[in-house]
């Protein structure tokens, strides 16, 4: 009988884990609603940040999804040594920690950077990084090369011979632009502005750093502030609610606009269509230099800067990384501990509501959350003993849905190809865990590892808001940036930016190599 | 006695009725159209289908409480019977014990397999390293192994050349003897069936009939295992 025990403790393990999640979850969302005060608790300034939330995010998208579309088009229809890398450059953005892009950003936009420096030579007003315009660079930043990854995919999956046709025809570009890419573009462009819409939804991060005021204040920096300088947790938790309202309603859209997966293809090395001449090759090279530098020069302007000082980091720095890098490592392993047996459970199938389970860190915003949490918590734990426990537990859940994103399939290929094997065998336990599951998902949870590691080092979003003492790196070079200590945080900025990628790296690695 | 009483399979537009006994030592070859339920037939036996009505049944002991596992049953399925990620040697191990905490006897004891099917150097191998014939003399090393009383195959050596699988049978009916076996094999090949199986089971149109002399039903075929023989 003792597979049979087995087979049940495994299914319930997976039944009992998804409930435990949607618990964890809806049971903080409730705790909110509690807490909540209804929407008459609001004044002007909190729908001030509903509709600059929105409209930010509409913004942002919109420009994401249209600058896209001349770079994927480049990248779709030449050739040249580095495109592979920079394809795979696109993807970086996702696990890049928000605040060392803003650090990048502040370095060239900023008031000594170097757009400014250009612009005051030739005598034209200043640009100020801070403020709406400030976000929404911020947002382009990061989505227009998910956008171009998105829109390329787009490009790709026109089929080789639909060209060759358009070819033998003697179609110029206008003609191909008429039949076969605009039509393409209409059926993804939809898709790739609510998935950016989304991401914009729920800015945290840069909307702290470059936003506030009255005019540039999300929904998410709206409850930090009413949790953290108002102590008013009634109107925080109103403030949530309206949250997850935005994102409930935005995931409705998706049910008449598919959004496409989160990371965009990779390539395909196939002959694609062989570009027009003349000017269009000028104009391509354009797009693409001009894509490649947005996204390189702060970077590099920010590692230039900081890596020199990167020696003379003060040692609390240095505690701040060994703490962060901890809470990355249980954060990630977290993760794709609850991820792989929820994976392995809905590969059983039936249970189409562990799925939704598992999806459902999309709807709570990790802000909304800690606010639940703490209003649940504040009973047992101080703010300072929840800071830690509480940070890594949220980044575990909301690294999750990408997670499952890559095991699901891979667990739903595992048990099609070898179930009935093991079966057979009475592989059960332990031992189908070491000899069938781990080995032949091993590439699947090191990238889900990776991701879940690299996010959480990067996270500078709940740990805000609780006043700790033990602070994480990100947060660290956030108190540093606010302390106007810019070279310090600098350098925390390429540090932070190192391990995130060398976290990811290695997990990835790592389950490639197994 | 491997006893099918009465049984009822139905999913959506297909149907498959058995009612019939399988004496311990036959072996048994399992003929006919494609689609007509031959591998649901296995799948009854080896504890991958609940029939909707009937009984399983080993020399009286009730197959269907038990998981695949746990039957008296070795099943070789068409493809996918090796683990790719574990070697040779341990892949015939997981039919001694499926936690792979070997003994050194046992240890022997899969070296033994290994070189009864001709594979004496290959343990530490992955299958992938292997030929198709290899891999196939690597599954039976683990039936061997394994012992058990039932051996269900589900055309696995399909994918081998004529030569290549006439061994394969070869090998097959050693095994069996050794292991005093009950074997039942799904065929498209009636020279499979001629060579390797005494009797043969029939399926088609919904209804797995009772075994026959293989010889007598091949060479005075009804109208309908005519029409699938050609």
């Amino acid at each position: 009988m003792a597979a049979g025990v087995f087979g049940l403790r495994d299914r319930a393990a997976g039944a009992a884990l998804a409930a435990g999640l949607a618990t964890l979850i809806l049971g903080t969302l409730i705790a909110v609603a509690l807490q909540a005060r209804g929407l008459s608790g609001l004044g002007p300034w909190d729908w001030r940040a509903v509709w600059f939330t929105l409209w930010q995010a509409a913004l942002s998208a919109a420009l994401s999804a249209l600058l896209a579309v001349p770079v994927a088009r480049a990248l779709a229809r030449r050739r040249f040594p580095g495109r592979a890398a920079l394809v795979t450059l696109l993807g970086a953005p996702f696990i890049l920690p928000v605040i060392v892009a803003i650090m990048g950003l502040i370095a060239v936009f900023g008031r000594n950077g170097a757009l400014n420096d250009g612009l005051r030579l030739i005598g034209l007003p200043e640009f100020s990084v801070y403020g709406w315009q400030g976000v929404i660079l911020a947002h382009v930043f990061f989505n227009l090369p998910l956008s171009v990854r998105l829109i390329l995919q787009g490009w790709q999956a026109i089929p080789a011979e639909r060209f060759r046709l358009a070819e033998s025809l003697g179609f110029g570009p206008a003609d191909i632009a008429r039949h076969l890419e605009r039509p393409m573009l209409r059926a993804v462009l939809p898709g790739v502005w609510l998935a950016v819409f989304l991401v914009c939804l729920t800015s945290f991060t840069v909307a702290l750093a470059l936003g506030g005021g009255p005019s540039a204040t999300t929904v998410e920096l709206a409850i930090y502030q009413a949790f953290r300088f108002d102590f008013d947790l009634g109107r925080a938790a109103t403030l949530g609610l309206v949250q997850i309202g935005l994102c409930v309603a935005a995931m409705g859209l998706a049910r008449w606009i598919a959004v496409p997966a989160a990371f965009g293809a990779g390539i395909a090395s196939q002959q694609g269509p062989r570009g027009p001449r003349g000017w269009r090759v000028g104009a391509d090279i354009a797009a693409i230099l001009l894509a490649a530098g947005f996204l390189l020069w702060p970077i590099l302007a920010v590692t230039i800067q900081g890596l020199p000082r990167i020696p003379l980091l003060p040692p609390e720095v240095w505690q701040a990384t060994l703490r962060s890098v901890v809470m990355a490592l249980v954060s990630a392993v977290l993760s794709i501990s609850l991820g792989l047996v929820l994976a392995l459970s809905i590969a059983r199938g039936r249970a189409a509501w562990i799925e939704l389970a598992g999806m459902l860190p999309l709807v709570a915003s990790p802000l909304v959350l800690g606010t639940g949490l703490f209003i649940l918590l504040r009973g047992w734990l101080s703010p300072d003993d929840m800071a830690l426990p509480v940070t890594v537990a949220i980044n575990a859940i909301m690294a999750l849905p990408f997670g499952l994103r890559s095991l699901i399939p891979a667990a739903r290929d595992l048990r099609a190809d070898y179930g009935r094997l093991a079966e057979s065998l009475n592989l059960h336990g332990m031992a189908r865990l070491r000899y069938l599951t781990l080995p032949r998902l091993a590439r699947p949870l090191g990238f889900a590892g990776g991701l879940a590691a690299a996010l959480a080092m990067g996270d500078l979003g709940v740990i805000t808001l609780f006043a700790t003492n033990d602070p994480t790196l990100p947060l660290k070079l956030y108190q540093l940036m606010n302390s106007y200590r810019m070279q310090d945080a600098a350098a925390c900025a390429v540090l932070l930016m190192a391990i995130s990628f060398l976290l990811f790296w290695l997990f990835d690695r790592g389950g490639r190599l197994a | 006695m491997l006893e099918l009483s009465d049984i009822h399979v139905a999913r959506g537009d297909f149907a498959l009725a058995a009612d019939l006994r399988i004496a311990p030592g036959a072996r048994v070859a399992i003929i006919g159209p494609s689609g007509s339920g031959k591998s649901t037939l296995l799948s009854l036996i080896g504890g991958f289908l609940t029939p909707q009505r009937g009984q399983v049944s080993w020399q009286g002991t009730d197959l269907l409480p038990l998981s695949p596992g746990q039957r008296p049953v070795s099943f070789l399925f068409q493809d996918q019977n090796l683990f790719p990620h574990l070697s040779v040697a341990q892949n015939v191990g997981l039919g001694l014990r499926p936690d792979l905490r070997l003994g050194p006897d046992q240890q022997a004891q899969v070296q033994d397999a290994l070189t009864q099917v001709g594979l004496r150097d290959m343990g530490p191998r992955k299958p992938e390293n292997l030929s198709g014939g290899q891999q196939s003399r690597v599954a039976l090393a683990r039936v061997l192994l394994r012992a058990r009383p039932i051996l269900l195959l589900d055309e696995p050596f399909s994918a081998l050349g004529p030569a290549l699988k006439s061994e394969m049978l070869a090998l097959l009916g050693r095994i069996a003897d050794r292991t005093r076996a009950t074997v039942l094999m799904v065929t498209h090949d009636p020279g499979d069936a001629r060579a390797f199986a005494d009797q043969t089971i029939v399926v088609d149109q919904g209804r797995a009939e009772a075994p026959q002399p293989t010889q007598a039903l091949l060479d005075n075929p009804p109208a309908a295992l005519r029409a699938y023989l050609g």
